[in-house]
């Protein structure tokens, strides 16, 4: 060791290395193997299977934990079954005296926690102690307190019920805060898996749980690996799967849970881009790239990995980021002044380097610092990766490590179209000085968190979640909870949806056409409406619609896939519906609420002739159609978003934001109303839509087109493609730029959907084939309806001079 | 960078420089800043985001910290950058002559003996007012202990100029080897970049030989624009450090404004290719707050500014709290005040 005289003139950091003999005891007193946690006990595997986890900075072995094979997850599901009638009839004050036990239980040990994180992760001691773990201890804290608020704050909701939830390797305790604290707050019972790498915090969890008194069962935690989790999603007892990790995986459990009415939330991949614009404070913006970039070792879902610099500034921001790279610190990982841990495993660290290979051999330039790195245990060093074209594989992977890419832009539309450029949509930072710069490139950034001047800041009360293939749904926050709870009527509806057989025959057809006093009526056309022009079908066919009594009524188009095409192209281009102020989409719904009732007695008797002639229900049809209208008119300048209260300082808004391009395909049931419930609210919020109208009824659809031209509804805002909706819903599914897809029909057919949306895994909303009573106030409209047409997108923006 | 700042470094040295710089306290020779021509247009864009700026600050010493060894030789490194101060009404020729005193001889000899140390502790500098100077001179004779003085009237400097330099002219003639100046805050607050550039190398030509140091008082300043900026006209008016506040505003030495004073200057480095020091002053009292300062220089600007002649800490107090923990480092037990010489 260095005498003091000497360290005098180096002025070196000496060693500073974090105590851990607490957890080294606490394992040890584990030998023996870790169990599952369920129904309140510790249980070891039926089969005795195992499996080491392992330090990835020393490559000691840490523990043996059990690996949870069928019967375990069968107990599991089993026991959180069993806990989920009390637990869900608790008062929501008392469920959070539980959340708010295990906050302060956590906080009285937030050391320990801290300890053990790094210890089987492999971050830096000061990010488990000053991130990780205050931020768990948060969302117990605020979870608590919507415990407390939840009957009051969501009536008409109720619990889920068993939630299934898979956790990445990346914060381990703390994405289990993020799943178990809203589950238990909403009155849900939980089986949780673990990281295969990272189970210790989960466990020493478990212990937590028991400490806290929490029921046997509400909580269970299950070790093991893929399999494990592939279990978890299958088992028919899960009433809802949230998954937080790859994109493969993300698709892999959207086919697996597909048709089966589990309720779904994925926290994906990304390659959120770190956009630096040239009026930066850069000296700021460098520190930012750090947290972005080098914060957990770059294994962070929304890391800063791209960075995008204004060209002018961009020699200068590369000369400040190489300098200051210069003084990070790579090693011990339970040493307070190391920056830069250990990489998870090796599995990752072989493909950190192999991506940095091949961008290499791409063209990229390469630079790393001149700093050591330990030579044993699996680190990697800081990376900046320059001259790097947005094609190279390195610039649309997510390489989950501390690698950078960066790229010039000259514009701030560039700035924005570069940024957009990937199929990710989960996160992104922006710097600059000019509120104008960075507010309008917040508001056109297909991401899920944007962070003005800022990044990585995470609170309990802001939601959290992708755009694209990022995935859906939110954690955290108001938003957080509806991944949570389901609407009081939904198990209700369990009559199955009335199904048409339609006849898609093309031939001409055996009825001939009523006569109306001695003259032929003359014959009609109803054609595709796409892009505000009525479209013959691609295909040249035609079917016969007919009616209840089995008379011909006339024919509808057989829209084929390009159809489909060319619907969604069409609303692809009308982006200006999305951009123009909510009053003004409310002027048009108004008009077209207006010249719908204007034309009641024509929908009157076509929605009679085509359903079961009954003119007194249909026009009471029309007349609730026109009323849904004026809902969602009154909604589109209303439904808006929310200041969250997260640090001081800070404005983080929570807008809710259209998807853009929908599709939407409509049930058998109450045509026109089904139709207009559906249609209303996703063009209230902006969104532009596909729709297919129900086959039997298609010429409800295309006579409301002719209401649509008359009411200044933009060309491309509506399309309507009428035809076989199971054979149109297919290439919908498939299509990757539809953003959102609402499926009324057939169970098989939601299924199939669910199934083929792993494309560009758009968001579905899918009936199961079961019946809505769509003139129920409570069913057929409402705020879920606004809430599923939108998605929230966080904007953090600290302030201050 | 590295590379660019050598070359920039080559240049300036070929220009003709004010005058031969001294020979620094400690021996090392560095270029004294020669300053430049006002040049706005390396300020005028400033940007400083107050938020990323204070999440840094804050940062600063949570990723970094040091223990047992390198606690008490950064400790003692502490010592001899301290400009050991007194700057009150109630000064006297005795109180001066006291803390020299203390000056030449920071810490008891027994821990000065445990510690191992093979060279003379003494502090950076000692800090008077002006009439205080010929006492504070005499006292520190031989010690090789620079005398600075305030001057400029000190601390307001709402003085007319002539009178101001008059005041440094005074200074120096009686023996101190650095000025702390203060500067005309309204010429921030009013944007009168000519002005204050022009006071600053008026009062630079008035310096002489001795070092000019000029306090910025950033509590006044309020915005962390205002601090960059007049950061880096007193840098091009040729200041030999710059320094946060006179102790006597209602702010003193903050981490953030110190972190923007520290990319001052190292963008100056860049630009001018001269290494100017920086001296926090107030609110420095712990042992722990001169290791946050000392961190922030090695973190910002490298260890070139953990040296004497660039980096200075403004104080009178937080000697004492360094001996406690010293004594802590030496004995394993905690020690009282009382157990260390007062100045």
């Amino acid at each position: 060791m260095p005498q003091v005289k000497e360290i005098f003139r180096t002025m070196d950091y000496g060693p500073a290395p974090e105590a851990n003999q607490d957890v080294i005891a606490w394992l040890a007193a584990k030998k023996d193997g870790f169990g599952h946690f369920i129904g309140g006990e510790f249980v070891p595997s039926k089969d005795g299977a195992a499996f080491d986890v392992f330090n990835p900075a020393t490559g000691a072995k840490l523990a043996q934990v059990a690996q949870g094979g069928k019967a375990e997850i069968d107990a599991a599901v089993e026991s959180a079954r069993k806990a989920f009638g009390p637990w869900s009839a608790l008062p929501g004050d008392t469920r959070a005296r539980y959340l708010y036990a295990l906050a302060r239980l956590l906080q009285k040990r937030e050391r320990f926690f801290s300890v053990l994180e790094t210890m089987d992760n492999g971050k830096p001691i000061r990010e488990s102690r000053d991130i990780d773990i205050p931020l768990v201890v948060r969302h117990y804290y605020h979870h608590a307190g919507w415990a407390e608020l939840i009957e009051s704050e969501f009536p008409n909701h109720k619990p889920v019920g068993v939630c299934g939830q898979i956790i990445p390797w990346n914060f381990p305790l703390l994405m289990l805060a993020w799943k178990v604290a809203p589950a238990l707050a909403a009155g849900n019972t939980v089986v949780l898996k673990p990281a295969e790498f990272t189970p210790l915090t989960a466990l020493a969890f478990a212990e937590l749980c028991r400490e806290a008194g929490l029921p046997a069962g509400v909580v269970n935690i299950v070790t093991g690996d893929g399999r494990t989790g592939a279990l978890i999603t299958e088992h028919p007892g899960i009433d809802k799967v949230a998954f937080t990790g790859s994109t493969e995986v993300g698709r892999i459990i959207r086919k697996a849970t597909a048709g089966s009415g589990k309720k779904l939330s994925l926290e994906l991949g990304g390659k959120s881009p770190f956009i630096v614009f040239d009026d930066a404070d850069l000296d700021s913006a460098v520190e930012g790239i750090v947290d972005a970039i080098w914060f957990n070792q770059g294994q962070v879902c929304c890391a800063g990995s791209r960075l995008l610099v204004h060209e002018a500034v961009a020699e200068r921001m590369h000369a400040k980021l190489k300098a200051r790279l210069e003084t990070l610190r790579v090693g011990d990982p339970l040493d307070k002044a190391t920056d830069m841990g250990a990489i998870v495993d090796a599995v990752q660290l072989d493909r950190i380097r192999s991506l940095v290979e091949q961008g290499r051999t791409e063209g990229a330039a390469c630079w790393q610092p001149s700093i050591a790195v330990p030579e044993k245990g699996l680190f990697f060093p800081p990376t900046l990766m320059t001259n790097v074209a947005p094609a190279a594989t390195i610039a649309q992977e997510e390489i989950f490590g501390p690698v950078l890419v960066s790229m010039t832009f000259r514009t701030p539309d560039e700035a924005v179209q570069l940024a957009n450029n990937s199929r990710y949509g989960l996160a992104a930072s922006i710097w600059s000085e000019s509120i104008n710069v960075a507010l309008d490139c917040a508001a056109r950034l297909k991401a899920g968190v944007v962070w003005v001047n800022s990044t990585n800041l995470f609170d309990a009360a802001a939601g959290f979640g992708g755009y694209r293939e990022s995935g859906f749904g939110r954690e955290g926050g108001r938003e957080g909870l509806y991944e949570y709870l389901a609407p009081a009527w939904e198990k209700k509806a369990e009559e199955p949806a009335p199904a048409r057989k339609v006849d898609f025959s093309v031939t001409p057809a055996a009825e001939t056409p009523a006569v109306v006093s001695g003259v032929p009526r003359f014959d009609r056309t109803a054609k595709l409406y796409i892009g505000g022009k009525q479209t013959r079908p691609d295909g040249g066919y035609s079917y016969t619609l007919y009616a209840a009594n089995g008379a011909a009524v006339g024919q509808a188009g057989l829209g084929n896939r390009k159809d489909i095409r060319n619907a969604v192209e069409a609303a692809g281009k009308a982006t200006s519906w999305s951009g123009v102020a909510g009053h003004n989409r409310a002027q048009v719904l108004y008009y077209v609420a207006e010249n719908l009732e204007a034309r009641t007695d024509e929908f009157t008797h076509r929605i009679a002739s085509l359903v079961d002639g009954n003119e007194d229900a249909a026009r009471e049809e029309v007349a609730a159609s026109v009323r849904r209208l004026a809902f969602y008119a009154a909604h589109a300048d209303k439904y808006d978003g929310q200041v969250h209260s997260t640090r001081s300082r800070h404005v983080t808004l929570a807008m809710n934001e259209p998807w853009g391009t929908m599709a939407i395909c409509c049930p058998d049931e109450a045509p026109l109303l089904a139709f207009v419930s559906l249609v209303a609210p996703a063009i209230a919020m902006g969104n532009r839509v596909v729709v297919v109208p129900s086959p039997a009824h298609a010429l409800v659809a295309t006579d409301f087109y002719q209401v649509l031209d008359t009411s200044d509804v933009p060309g491309g805002v509506v399309n309507i493609v009428t035809g076989d909706r199971e054979s149109l819903a297919k290439t919908i599914a498939d299509h990757d730029d539809i953003s959102a897809f609402w499926y009324f029909g057939t169970a098989e057919g939601s299924k199939e959907v669910e199934q083929r949306s792993t494309g560009n895994l758009k968001a579905t909303w899918v009936n199961y084939g079961r019946a809505v009573r769509w003139a129920d106030a409570q069913q057929g409209q409402g705020r879920e309806f606004l809430r599923r047409a939108t998605q929230v997108k966080n904007i953090w923006v600290p302030y201050g001079e | 960078m590295a590379e660019q700042v050598v070359k920039i470094r080559a240049a300036s040295t070929a220009e003709p420089v004010a005058e031969p710089a001294p020979a620094s306290a400690h021996g090392a020779e560095l270029a004294r800043n020669a300053g430049t021509p006002l040049k706005p247009e390396w300020f005028d864009n400033a940007r400083v985001n107050l938020s990323a700026v204070d999440r840094r600050a804050a940062t600063l010493m949570t990723r970094r910290t040091v223990k047992k060894e390198w606690q008490a030789a950064w400790l003692l490194k502490a010592i001899t950058l301290i400009d050991l101060t007194t700057l009150a009404g109630d000064d006297t020729e005795e109180r001066v002559a006291r803390l020299c005193a203390k000056a030449r001889h920071p810490l008891r000899d027994d821990l000065v003996e445990a510690l191992g140390l093979d060279f003379e502790l003494k502090v950076g500098a000692v800090c008077v007012y002006p009439t205080m100077v010929p006492t504070a001179v005499r006292s520190l004779k031989g010690s090789g202990i620079p005398v600075a003085s305030v001057a400029t009237g000190f601390p307001t400097g709402l003085m007319p100029l002539r009178l101001r330099l008059e005041e440094i002219r005074y200074a120096v003639e009686e023996g101190a080897d650095e000025i702390d100046i203060v500067i005309t805050r309204a010429h921030v607050l009013e944007q009168n970049w000519q002005a204050l550039y022009d006071e600053i190398a008026q009062m630079r030509e008035a310096c002489g030989k001795a070092h000019l140091k000029a306090i910025l008082a950033t509590g006044d300043l309020k915005t962390l624009r205002n601090v960059y900026k007049a950061s880096m006209v007193a840098m091009q008016a040729g200041a030999d450090f710059i320094k946060t506040s006179t102790g006597k505003e209602d702010v003193n030495a903050t981490l953030p404004v110190g972190l923007v004073m520290v990319r001052a200057i190292r963008d100056y480095r860049e630009l001018a290719g001269f290494d100017v020091g920086f001296k926090p002053a107030g609110g420095i009292r712990t042992a722990k707050d001169a290791l946050a300062w000392l961190t922030l220089m090695k973190e910002e600007l490298g260890n070139e500014w953990l040296q004497p002649d660039l980096f200075r800490l403004g104080a009178s107090g937080v000697l004492g709290d360094i001996s406690r923990q010293l004594e802590h480092f030496v004995t394993g037990r905690y020690s009282s005040a009382d157990r260390h010489a007062v100045a």
